[in-house]
């Protein structure tokens, strides 16, 4: 059985893999029990699944598991804790920035990749980034906020 | 037996992160042979809401379940504020059958009207029950004792703790009707921002969704479902996922689905699976889904409201009479998660997790359906994506169910986009026909209103399941809808109107509760017309209503929003809108089912005069709330159902050809982006001394009619049929039809 060697949230672990087109997304959540990133679509539509790669905010469910050896790969457990949240996470719960809470894995983890490049978006900027992030429960405008605050933190 | 103590601070070792364990004792879940309840759940009694433990921390049982909305803290200030505990030191289950009582399904935004008064109730009778015990204790009067975090204090300064007094034992009381609650003046926990407490184990990733649930020896597995809706299996080649690994068939009659032991390879087994499907279909496809409702066999009228005579009325020599018809499309609840569920159905029982809004009916139709004592099975509560409605979180049950049974293992399943998109049950189309009357005055002398909506099917328990339709499994069938009917007439005082149900016997797509079921498709027409009947008599849209209302408090949310507008009566459409975008302004004005909220609320809006893109810049409410429990809750809740409506009825149609659901992604589904957010401005108005009301769907019921009337200002152009896409508005801009179709993205 092929194997493939993932760096996540600063560990490497070797995964057996039957599939090498298999999307990080299910090696994140089905072999490394990692549920942050969930499962939206499938298809890249709705962000529900980003993880951030060597900085950059992808698509797990579009990314196969095989093209990623070396890389670093950050989910939102990796980016804060209960205890300890990444200031987008903090500036989330202050806001109450979400209802059903199952799309905000794609919109922090958006967030905390573009404001390591742009620590100091514009609101129309962060509008303009989270466009391909859906969020069905109509929270957005507190996502806004929260992503603002975390901006101006 | 003795009720179940779950430590507040219990963690769990689930799914490799530590969680704080709500919901879940996998012990007692898998433990074999086990008949439920676990606890007496009997919702006459007090220790089926609530437990006091030895160290004095305090468990609420609830029934009702928090899908999203925050209702989680607010059911916590309702029981700390009661008790006089500390709300940190509440923990709550909510929805585990076994455990829970039945407080009839969520939805409905009767969460906390119903279940959270029950509550109260419940923490009220515990309360005297505890002062009574604690002034024998403390051989002092009731009336004399003081309570703080959870211990009763006497005027003396002598003390003794709920632990002290029933830490671990049952209260052996009944649900005292006569138990008064807190005076809503001494309130210091109730109409707090309490914060939620899931929201920091959500936003890290820590928090276990039923999506992220895992069972020792689960199989993972994915549904198989045809394209044309109801088709049957013609052959299956089960050699075409022989090489994918563990990858195996299940098939019950036309239920067909693949396990595997891997989650991926499940995903694509069902890809790969090559099956034949035969029949099915015959639906009229939603470009003639109005035509169709018009031939729809009726089962019967129903009169909503008779004041005067209408028709008389209708027919006056003076009167200028008016008539139109509106449509709203079938819409999905959309869900951003896939519906999904885990299900052990093992010889002597059955437990199954679920995100679904009514655990404990769930559980009674399954059992039913299934042939099993209700005793062996358990439904337990577990966040999900929201809902809104009925959407695929039962059907998807049954499928794990029937799965679990077939292969002697515990199952997982989760809906893949399409199969959410393509089989969530749907908030039906429904067709509205109005006709009024203006006298010589310019005011509404009469108003009809003939309404198609699909009835609800008489005495029906449940909505048919997908997967026990296509296994062959009985189960009762007909449809099930909610209240539709709401809010077809005005929220006004008019002296002849009429209104009628025609119930249609069917309606092409299964059916179910979705957000304030029928209400803002009603609004839409009801809402619009008014302010084509304002046009008609050349009159501003805000004062054409303030002419029509009587009610006092209707009136003062009206003028609200139109000072936050800084509304400036001028005739509709604007004539200073602008050329190639242009901007106008509309309102609305609701009394939710004529019993609950009134609602005002304003809308901006732009359309470009290129794209006939609508953009809705601006939303004004004022809401009436009655009492908050949590109002930064009831705040978010307002907001969502707002911005939700904004994308219903700009973006959201089922779009479905003869054979099925041909809109089954997000592109041609689409819902609305960041890019789009419109500004909020909402003042929730209410007192603690006034009743609670539901704080969520009532607000989206305003929100379609506003930005018709908002678009009409903009653009001279009425648009009867939502959603108001750039293709529709474009052409009706254009002088076209402006009920143009949409293209769905799968097709045969």
């Amino acid at each position: 059985m092929p194997s493939v060697t993932l760096r996540v949230n600063g560990r490497a672990q070797a995964l057996d893999v039957d599939d090498p087109q298999m999307p990080l997304l299910y090696a994140l959540r089905d072999q490394m029990e990692l549920h942050g990133p969930k499962f939206g679509c499938g298809l890249g539509q709705c962000g529900a699944c980003t993880v951030i790669v060597d900085g950059v905010a992808v698509r797990s469910c579009q990314t196969p598991v095989s093209g990623l050896a070396g890389k670093d790969i950050q989910t939102l457990e990796g980016l804060g804790s209960p205890g300890a949240p990444h200031k987008v996470q903090a500036a989330f719960i202050e806001e109450q920035a979400a209802q059903c809470g199952y799309c905000t894995n794609g919109m922090i983890m958006t967030a905390a990749a573009l404001l390591a490049k742009n620590p100091h978006p514009s609101e129309a900027e962060v509008r303009t980034v989270l466009a391909g992030n859906l969020c069905r429960c109509g929270t957005h405008v507190r996502i806004l906020r929260a992503v603002m605050r975390a901006a101006n933190a | 037996m003795n009720q179940i103590v779950f430590e507040r601070r219990q963690f769990l070792k689930a799914g490799g992160a530590l969680v704080v364990g709500f919901a879940m004792s996998p012990s007692l879940a898998l433990s074999a042979a086990q008949t439920y309840p676990l606890r007496d759940v009997a919702a006459e009694n007090v220790d089926s809401f609530l437990a006091i433990a030895q160290n004095g921390d305090v468990t609420l049982y609830c029934g009702k379940v928090d899908i999203g909305t925050g209702a989680r803290a607010a059911y916590r200030q309702i029981v700390a504020e009661e008790l006089d505990v500390d709300v940190g030191r509440i923990a709550m289950i909510e929805g585990d059958t076994a455990l829970c009582p039945d407080q009839g399904g969520t939805g409905g935004s009767t969460g906390i009207v119903q279940g959270g008064m029950q509550i109260r109730q419940a923490a009220a009778t515990a309360r005297q029950t505890l002062a009574a015990m604690a002034a024998k204790t403390l051989n002092a009067m009731p009336a004399d004792l003081t309570v703080t975090g959870g211990v009763v204090r006497a005027k003396d300064g002598r003390t003794v703790s709920y632990a002290d007094l029933v830490g671990g034992k049952r209260l052996e009381v009944k649900l005292d009707r006569a138990a008064k609650p807190k005076d809503p003046d001494s309130y210091k926990v109730v109409n707090q921002p309490v914060k939620r407490p899931d929201l920091p184990a959500k936003m890290t990733g820590r928090h276990t969704y039923v999506h992220d649930f895992r069972v020792p020896k689960m199989l993972h597995a994915r549904v198989v479902r045809p394209y044309a809706i109801g088709a049957s299996v013609a052959s299956l080649d089960e050699s075409s996922i022989a090489n994918i690994p563990g990858a195996r068939v299940v098939r019950i009659k036309d239920f067909v689905a693949v396990v595997a032991e891997r989650e991926w390879n499940a995903v694509r087994a069902a890809k790969a699976l090559r099956v034949t499907w035969t029949g099915g279909g015959g639906l009229p496809g939603s470009e003639r889904v109005y035509d169709a409702m018009r031939a729809t066999e009726i089962a019967r009228d129903e009169s909503l409201v008779k004041n005067g005579d209408s028709e008389a009325a209708l027919r006056a020599q003076s009167a200028r009479r008016f008539q139109a018809s509106y449509q709203w499309p079938a819409q999905s609840h959309a869900s951003m998660g896939p519906s999904c569920a885990v299900a052990d159905y093992r010889p002597d029982g059955l437990t199954v997790w679920s995100s679904s809004q009514g655990t404990h009916g769930l559980r009674r139709n399954l059992a039913r359906d299934l042939g099993i004592p209700v005793e062996t099975v358990r439904v337990v509560y577990m966040d999900g994506s929201g809902s809104y409605g009925t959407n695929g979180s039962d059907d998807v049950a049954a499928d794990a169910v029937l799965i679990s049974r077939a292969v002697d293992r515990p199952v997982r399943v989760q809906w893949m986009r399409e199969d959410e998109h393509g089989f969530d049950p749907k908030g039906p189309p429904q067709l509205l026909d109005l006709s009024a009357a203006l006298d010589a005055q310019g005011n509404i002398a009469a108003w009809e209103t003939a309404a198609y909506l699909p009835e609800n099917t008489p005495n029906l328990r449940s909505r048919p399941m997908l997967a026990f339709l296509a296994a062959g499994i009985p189960q009762p069938t007909g449809q099930s809808v909610a209240q539709v009917q709401g809010n077809a007439y005005p929220s006004y005082e008019l002296p002849n109107m009429t209104a009628t149900v025609h119930w249609l016997k069917t309606t092409p797509l299964r059916p179910s509760n979705l957000r304030a079921p029928g209400k803002p498709g009603n609004t839409f027409a009801v809402e619009s017309f008014i302010d084509e009947l304002a046009v008609a008599a050349g009159r501003d849209p805000l004062e054409f209503r303030l002419a029509h209302l009587k009610d006092a408090l209707g009136t003062s949310l009206l003028k609200r929003v139109a000072e936050r507008m800084d509304w400036k009566p001028r005739p509709t459409p604007n004539r200073e809108r602008g050329d190639a975008v242009m901007t106008g302004r509309g309102i609305s004005y609701l009394w939710y089912k004529h019993m609950d909220n009134r609602m005002a609320m304003g809308i901006e809006v732009t359309v470009e005069r290129a794209t006939g893109k609508v953009r809705v810049t601006r939303v004004v409410a004022a809401v009436e709330c009655g009492q908050m429990i949590n109002p930064d809750a009831v705040r978010n809740q307002v907001e969502g159902n707002i911005v939700q409506t904004v994308s219903r009825t700009l973006h959201e149609e089922v779009v479905f050809d003869q054979s099925g659901v041909t809109s089954v992604d997000w592109r041609s589904y689409p819902i609305l982006t960041f890019p789009e957010a419109p500004v909020l401005e909402i003042d929730l108005v209410g007192s603690p001394r006034d009743k609670p009301l539901g704080a969520g769907e009532a607000a989206s019921a305003p929100v379609p009619a506003a930005i018709a009337n908002a678009v009409f200002d903009a653009t001279g152009v009425r648009i009867r049929r939502v959603p108001l896409t750039p293709a529709r508005v474009l052409a009706a801009l254009q002088g076209g039809r402006a009920d143009i179709g949409i293209r769905g993205e799968r097709g045969v």
